[in-house]
């Protein structure tokens, strides 16, 4: 037996916890109690049980078990006196839920109060009920809550609706039961029952077509029943803020929106109504703005008039400008939906979108920038850039990447000027480098390697970026690329749109030698340093033959250190060749060629098996003007592998008078091939293929491979993607080294496999009208 | 509404109603995350923020901070008013309500919220109607201990 009077009274058990000044006292002091209150379960006077389940509950709050009291839940609701059944049902809708075994235990209990008298009784019961009702309680106590609905007393009535609707969440058929009541049930005046209807009703309509159609004919009769709430006289009872019921307003809004959906006559309807609501609610407080904001999500969602639709937006704008960010949020997330169906009416508050840019509350800054990025079109492209990019110097971190993507798509897509496009791609390099998106540099590659007229510029600008900062490497792999690209173009004379630059070749070494150099160079960086480098000793002037043994050196040099990332999966380096002209110096490559790898995320690396399918092309160049050659790359010895320069996005080569020519067209997939000779290397062509795809279908895992005659060396670089997107997306393109050092007429062949349109292509064939001036 | 939690600047439970049945171990994961999030917010943001497939609606009332999940298609604003008029009710009953009321009673803080809202929706709009069915069920509660 245990003395009930050291057990502790509520107040006083709650006081000691409060006490406790470790998590061990306050476990202790509940260990203690708990002890006592199992004791009282088991033999302690029933007349206080209610108590102890009391304490039980205040510990299960803080988060200690209390399972044992589940029974004890139980026997409270099944006794007669109102006080246990007040703390029972409590204790049953915190410990009991229906995931409990004993759950199924109250269903009893809960039929016999629900048929009893006492109106506060019936309340806990259907409380409990809609709180914690499981789907086959539900089933089995719907008739009796059906009962209920036709009770004298409106408080019973208004639970029994809203516990209605619990049930249908939870067993959906029972729709059939409630469904024939609401219409009666919308005559009532008492306003929690009305509530509670119209929410049955949403409830209903939410769940089927049938109810849908049925309750549509009601729409009048909502429209009365608003029209009535808002009209009526100021109700000190239901009113907030000098608005009637927003409670009931937004209920009314949110079924008339349902109902109007798609439904052209119950939206007319309801027009003169919510242009009324839209116009002459109250908006100096937050509950008229609730009724606002509910409004103007059922006219935009319903089949409006258009100029209810403008005023609708229009009210959002007005949002934007009000000084509690609540309802600003709720503005930039609304219109942020109706960006798209309603462009232009957004478009006009553009500005006001701009300035939320600056909010200091990261989460609507967000929504901000999503809106003004959807917002940007081709006549105000720059000043929104403009905008965009000043957010993007200053806004937090982790919003950073997505407005540097955002920025760059849209430059993509509105660019008025391929100079601007150059000049903007280029300042979000410099300001948010670490945060782009890898594709960022292929894109900047291509985008400048297109413009010839821009080339002088972008080297030159790129080249001062760089000089500034080497550390940021989306900006130093572009900066680097086009150095290598077009470092003649860098050196020689003056460009008019730039400021006078005189660099020196020796100073152009030594910035890409820092790069190589420098810590924060990632692997593939290092890359587009060395193919620069490699890239300049063709196109200098200077001293070439040391600075060929320079890049010999350094090559081994680097072999060795890049070795070192060889156990790293995602970006192995290349080893680096050397591009020589003339045949004699090919096999000090031979030599040089150790592992091959690969950069990250431009294109696979011909392997092994690539070397096989190179040989059945060659065979079928066996033909009659003589044996074709294995293009250089193959080799019987295992572990050699084919030699590669390192990836990089491919450019076209500086365009050349050499006409393009067109050699392969399939289903929207073309094939074009560009040539150059580069001044001072009459042996060297270089052939750039280019693949479009203008079909409505991706083109996937292409692969182009390349046979030349005997006589020729061919240096297949590794492609810029396997994926030709569809509807003009971005090409594929592949950098052919053809060297023809006995200037033989040049024949070629290519084979094509791809995916498109769910089937696999091959295609072999050998390109036909060969300009002269290729090999001439 | 899925269920509602009030708690303290030091991330203790004071009141949890939860309006779709999770497990024990759920509920206290889910309690843990969202009150470590709500606690980080700075004074200066707004009401509103998305977690996980909700959408939450908090505001702090002294020492308490009030705290809803909604669903997506539910009003913010609306719930604002919600929490608004639940604390105006503890008021009224309470007088002056401070979070040692709510602290000490609990239990009249669930009975008052279950005359507001019921199975997660408002049954009530009358502040009037919601205090006087209290004063009835604490009145019968006296009632039947004279007997």
């Amino acid at each position: 037996m245990v003395a009930s009077s050291s057990s502790l009274k509520l107040q006083d058990l709650i006081q000691e916890i409060r006490e406790a000044k470790t998590q061990a006292q306050e476990r202790e002091v509940i260990q203690k109690e708990c002890a006592h209150i199992r004791a009282s379960f088991r033999d302690g006077d029933p007349l206080h049980r209610h108590r102890q389940l009391t304490k039980l509950l205040y510990v299960h709050l803080l988060g200690y078990p209390a399972h044992f009291g589940q029974m004890e839940c139980l026997k409270l609701i099944a006794s007669p006196r109102f006080t246990d059944k007040r703390v029972g049902y409590l204790g049953a809708m915190l410990l009991l839920d229906e995931r409990q075994d004993a759950h199924l235990l109250i269903t009893n209990s809960i039929k016999n109060d629900l048929s009893q008298g006492i109106q506060a009784v019936q309340g806990l019961a259907l409380c409990t009920l809609s709180a914690t009702g499981s789907a086959e309680m539900c089933r089995d106590l719907a008739t009796e809550v059906e009962k209920l609905l036709l009770q004298p007393s409106a408080y019973v009535r208004k639970k029994a609706v809203l516990t209605a609707v619990h049930m249908i969440r939870k067993a959906p058929e029972l729709s059939d039961i409630f469904l024939p009541p609401c219409a009666q049930l919308l005559h009532e005046h008492h306003h929690g029952i009305l509530l509670g209807t119209i929410t049955l009703i949403t409830e209903l309509c939410e769940r089927s077509p049938a109810a849908l159609k049925h309750f549509r004919k009601m729409v009048p009769q909502l429209v009365h029943i608003l029209r009535t709430v808002v009209t009526t006289g100021y109700s000190k009872e239901h009113s907030i803020s000098g608005v009637s019921d927003p409670f009931l307003q937004v209920q009314i809004l949110r079924l008339l929106r349902i109902l109007g959906r798609n439904h052209e006559e119950s939206s007319e309807t309801m027009n003169d109504l919510l242009a009324q609501v839209a116009t002459n609610t109250d908006t100096s407080r937050n509950a008229g703005n609730a009724v606002l904001f509910e409004t103007v999500l059922t006219i935009m969602d319903i089949r409006s008039a258009a100029g209810l639709r403008v005023l609708a937006v229009n009210i959002l704008g007005r949002f934007l400008l009000n000084t509690d960010r609540n309802i600003r949020y709720v503005a930039l997330t609304s219109l942020l939906r109706l960006v798209q169906s309603d462009h232009s009416a957004v478009q006009r508050h553009r500005p006001t979108v701009v300035e939320c840019l600056r909010e200091p509350d990261g989460s609507l800054s967000r929504r901000a920038l999503e809106l003004s990025l959807a917002l940007v079109n081709s006549s105000n492209v720059q000043a929104m850039i403009q905008e965009l990019q000043g957010f993007l110097e200053s806004c937090p971190p982790d919003l950073q990447a997505d407005c540097a993507s955002g920025i760059l798509l849209a430059a993509e897509r509105f660019a008025p000027t391929k100079r601007w496009h150059i000049d903007t791609t280029l300042r979000v390099l410099t300001t948010a480098g670490t945060h782009v998106r890898d594709d960022a540099v292929a894109s900047l590659t291509q985008l400048i390697g297109g413009a010839q007229e821009l080339h002088a510029y972008s080297v030159r600008r790129l080249y001062s970026a760089l000089a500034e900062d080497i550390s940021q490497q989306p900006l130093v792999q572009a900066a680097t690329w086009c150095i290598g690209e077009y470092g003649d173009l860098l050196l020689e004379g003056s460009c008019e749109e730039t400021e006078p630059l005189q660099v020196e070749e020796e100073e152009v070494l030594a910035l890409l030698e820092r790069v190589l150099q420098s810590h924060m160079s990632l692997p593939a960086t290092r890359g587009y340093a060395l193919t620069a480098l490699v890239k300049l000793s063709t196109r200098l002037r200077g001293d070439k033959s040391c600075l060929d043994v320079e890049l010999q050196q350094r090559a081994v040099e680097y072999n060795t250190l890049f070795q070192k990332y060889d156990h790293m999966r995602a970006a192995i380096l290349e080893k680096i060749p050397l591009v020589e002209r003339g045949g004699s110096q090919v096999d000090e490559e031979a030599k040089e060629s150790k592992e091959t790898a690969q950069l990250s995320e431009a294109a696979p690396v011909p392997t092994e098996p690539q070397a096989s399918k190179l040989l059945d092309l060659l065979d079928l160049l066996d033909g009659p003007s003589g044996d074709a050659q294995h293009p250089r790359p193959l080799d019987p010895t295992p572990g050699s592998a084919l030699i590669h320069l390192l990836n990089l996005p491919c450019a076209p080569p500086p365009p050349a008078p050499i006409p393009n020519l067109k050699v392969f067209e399939r289903e929207g997939l073309q094939l074009d091939l560009s040539f150059v000779r580069p001044p001072g290397t009459p042996t060297l062509l270089l052939i750039t293929v280019t693949a479009t795809n203008t079909s409505g279908g991706d083109v996937t895992h292409f692969i182009c491979q390349a046979a030349v005659p005997k006589s020729f060396q061919l240096q297949l670089q590794a492609p810029s993607g396997d994926t030709v997107p569809a509807q003009g997306g971005l090409p594929m393109t592949q950098l052919l080294r053809i060297l023809n050092p006995k200037k033989a007429p040049l024949r070629l062949k290519l084979r094509l496999t791809y995916n498109h349109f769910g089937q696999s292509v091959q295609e072999i064939f050998e390109v036909n009208n060969l300009p002269v001036e290729a090999w001439q | 509404m899925q269920f509602m939690l009030l708690f303290s600047r030091q991330g203790k439970l004071r009141l949890q109603k939860w309006y779709v049945p999770l497990s024990d171990k759920e509920k206290k994961k889910i309690t843990r995350e969202l009150v470590q999030t709500v606690l980080a917010r700075k004074p200066k943001m707004c009401s509103f923020l998305e977690w996980r497939d909700l959408k939450i609606v908090y505001k702090r009332y002294a020492s308490l901070y009030f705290c809803c999940a909604i669903e997506d298609q539910d009003n913010e604003l609306i719930t604002l008013e919600i929490i608004h008029r639940y604390v105006e009710l503890l008021d009224k009953y309470f007088g002056s309500v401070c979070e040692l009321d709510i602290i000490f009673n609990f239990e009249k803080a669930y009975f008052i919220l279950d005359e507001f809202l019921l199975g997660g929706e408002v049954q009530e709009t009358s502040k009037k109607n919601v205090l006087k069915a209290i004063e009835q069920a604490d009145l019968l509660q006296e009632f039947q201990k004279l007997l």
